[in-house]
């Protein structure tokens, strides 16, 4: 019983395990006596470190994957593993670009379902079992698997804390690409990082969003000059998003980031549950709305009914003058 | 160029929605609409096919029962016509079974492209346009910003978490495209009346050769165990602006040690 192997898909930022490869590792520990990291690129004395410390046994790496996407190659490396009896029971991806791939390709590989949204995981008899929220998560669905050639789970980021076992490096070991013809034809032909300055979106203490009731997309420069007098980052309404006014990588929400800072400022965002699902774990609130009866107010620990445009130019004049 | 986009009919997001205490399925009481994550996907199908110069766009969709109110939306904007699965069995699929059921659909239009947003509003799994081009055998660019059409290939600007990459991808492929990257037009009344008429072609899963034991409730590979209440959070206090709000905001931030 239980579950006798997992792996755990490893994505490098800067050339570090990403905190939610860590945060995956740290509940997979709890999950089973054996975890390992798979990793569609080549690893490196860094990454084995890093994620031996974080408990993982192995580092299970593809190799360099040129031009490819990781989604299509990673996806046949591990059902190739599993077909050999060499593979996880269980693959735990997060919900990230890559991660979705990979596990969407893994599923139809394996004809194995996946459980997405994934907040928590517990093990029953010797399946896992997955909690998602719904409906802006104000329900959580519990579901089990019960059938299928792996158990296939995509982690919500910042569902778990990242914690180091003290243990070694991982031992490296290579892991042998497949064919995957046509589907495979896709070509990476030039990577584009976009400068930003102050944090990263899901990781940063203090997160300043804005919403509709900015009025205009040019508005959002207010978001921003917040976020950069309190070192935090700037997010956004699914709304603003979906009207183009800022890309989608700024969004918070169900279909966006889930972010947990230690304080939340929403700028005329009504709080649709959308959004509140990826924002409520907030440590501390505030709203600022026109309208009263905006859901926001009923998650929020100071609740400002005003209109953003005369309160945030007086907020952000009075931040500068305290230097 | 024909392209085919995946298109879903959902519960309006306006209204609270529930779940089903005996089948654990979404409560479907309401009109279904059109997911608006999904208009994206039609604005950029119509707009390659104009910049083309020729071709269609067909709408493909599923439903446990036989709702067009959303695909006629879509065909409103300007689809040419559309593919709607509907069969009883087809009730509480989940993301593997709707990917193996869209993409026998999809291959009956035999498409150059097809689209899909990168998740629907309701069940946000994110994962389906990816499975479809896995049980399809097609190669893939998932979360696009843009899509250019060249000759026999797409260029695409792929989301990435910190930037984007340029991809190429020879037709046929799948790309699945982000919100906000088109402006989806809205139907003219034109297209609204013209809407009523356009072919929509329902298919059974024996249309499609689909053994229905592999999908739905029973296909699934997975049970819903419990659905319980999550924890609600508190609301705190809520003050009216009366021009020195940004000083009570100063003071909870100090408050909090963040100042």
């Amino acid at each position: 019983m239980g579950i006798s192997s997992i792996w755990v898909y490893g994505e490098v930022v800067e050339g570090e395990l990403s905190t939610l490869t860590t945060e995956m590792l740290a509940k997979a520990r709890d999950l089973s006596d054996s975890v390992d990291v798979v990793l569609g690129s080549a690893t490196t004395d860094a990454i084995n470190q890093s994620a031996g410390a974080h408990g993982a046994g192995t580092v299970h790496a593809t190799g360099d994957l040129g031009s490819g996407l990781q989604g299509v190659h990673v996806a046949a490396a591990i059902a190739a593993a599993i077909d050999a009896g060499v593979g996880p029971d269980a693959l735990l991806a997060g919900t990230t670009y890559d991660g979705r791939d990979v596990a969407a390709r893994l599923s139809v590989a394996l004809d194995a379902p996946v459980i997405s949204n994934v907040v928590d995981l517990e093990v029953d008899g010797d399946a896992l079992v997955g909690t998602e929220p719904v409906f802006g998560g104000t329900t959580n669905v519990k579901t089990k698997f019960t059938g299928g050639k792996a158990q296939i789970a995509l982690v919500r980021p910042k569902s778990f804390a990242a914690e180091e076992t003290g243990g070694g490096p991982a031992a490296a070991a290579d892991l042998a690409t497949a064919d995957v013809g046509a589907a495979g034809a896709a070509e990476v032909i030039d990577r584009f990082v976009e400068e930003s300055d102050g944090p990263k979106l899901d990781e940063a203490g203090f997160v300043v969003a804005g919403g509709r009731g900015l009025g205009d997309a040019e508005k959002f420069s207010m978001v921003e000059e917040m976020a950069g007098l309190v070192g935090g980052a700037a997010g956004a309404s699914r709304a603003i998003v979906d009207a183009g006014w800022v890309p989608y990588s700024s969004q918070v929400g169900q279909t966006g980031k889930v972010v947990k800072p230690d304080v939340y400022l929403a700028l005329g965002i009504s709080g649709a549950t959308q959004h509140l699902v990826g924002m409520k774990g907030s440590k501390h609130i505030i709203a600022i709305n026109k309208d009263e009866e905006a859901p926001i107010f009923g998650v929020a620990d100071l609740g400002i009914v005003g209109d953003v445009h005369s309160v945030m130019p007086k907020l952000i004049e009075a931040l500068k003058a305290r230097g | 160029m024909n392209v085919a986009v995946c298109v879903k009919q959902i519960p309006d997001p306006a209204e609270v929605g529930s779940l089903n205490p005996e089948t654990k399925t979404l409560n479907r009481d309401s009109k279904p609409i059109l997911d608006e994550s999904d208009s994206y996907g039609v604005e950029m199908a119509l707009q390659l096919v104009e910049a083309a110069g020729g071709g269609k766009v067909t709408l493909v969709s599923m439903a446990p029962n036989q709702e067009t109110a959303g695909l006629r939306t879509a065909l409103a904007m300007g689809a040419d016509d559309a593919i709607l699965v509907s069969d009883d069995a087809l009730a509480g699929s989940d993301a593997l079974s709707t990917a193996k059921v869209l993409a026998a659909a999809i291959a009956r239009a035999e498409p150059d492209l097809v689209l899909a947003a990168t998740e629907s509003s309701d069940g946000y799994t994110g994962t389906v346009p990816e499975q479809i081009a896995a049980v399809m055998g097609l190669p893939s660019v998932t979360f696009a910003k843009s899509i250019e059409v060249g000759d026999g290939t797409v260029a695409v600007k792929r989301q990435t978490e910190s930037g984007f990459d340029s991809v190429n991808c020879p037709t046929p492929c799948l790309v699945s495209v982000t919100a906000g990257v088109v402006e989806p037009r809205y139907p003219s009344f034109k297209g609204i009346m013209a809407a009523k008429s356009k072919p929509v072609d329902e298919v059974t899963l024996a249309d499609l050769s689909i053994d229905p034991a592999t999908v739905g409730t029973a296909g699934g590979g997975q049970e819903i165990i419990e659905i319980e209440q999550a924890e609600a959070r508190e609301a705190g206090e809520k003050v009216v602006d009366e021009g020195d709000a940004h000083e009570r905001i100063i003071a909870f931030l100090e408050e909090l040690k963040v100042l």
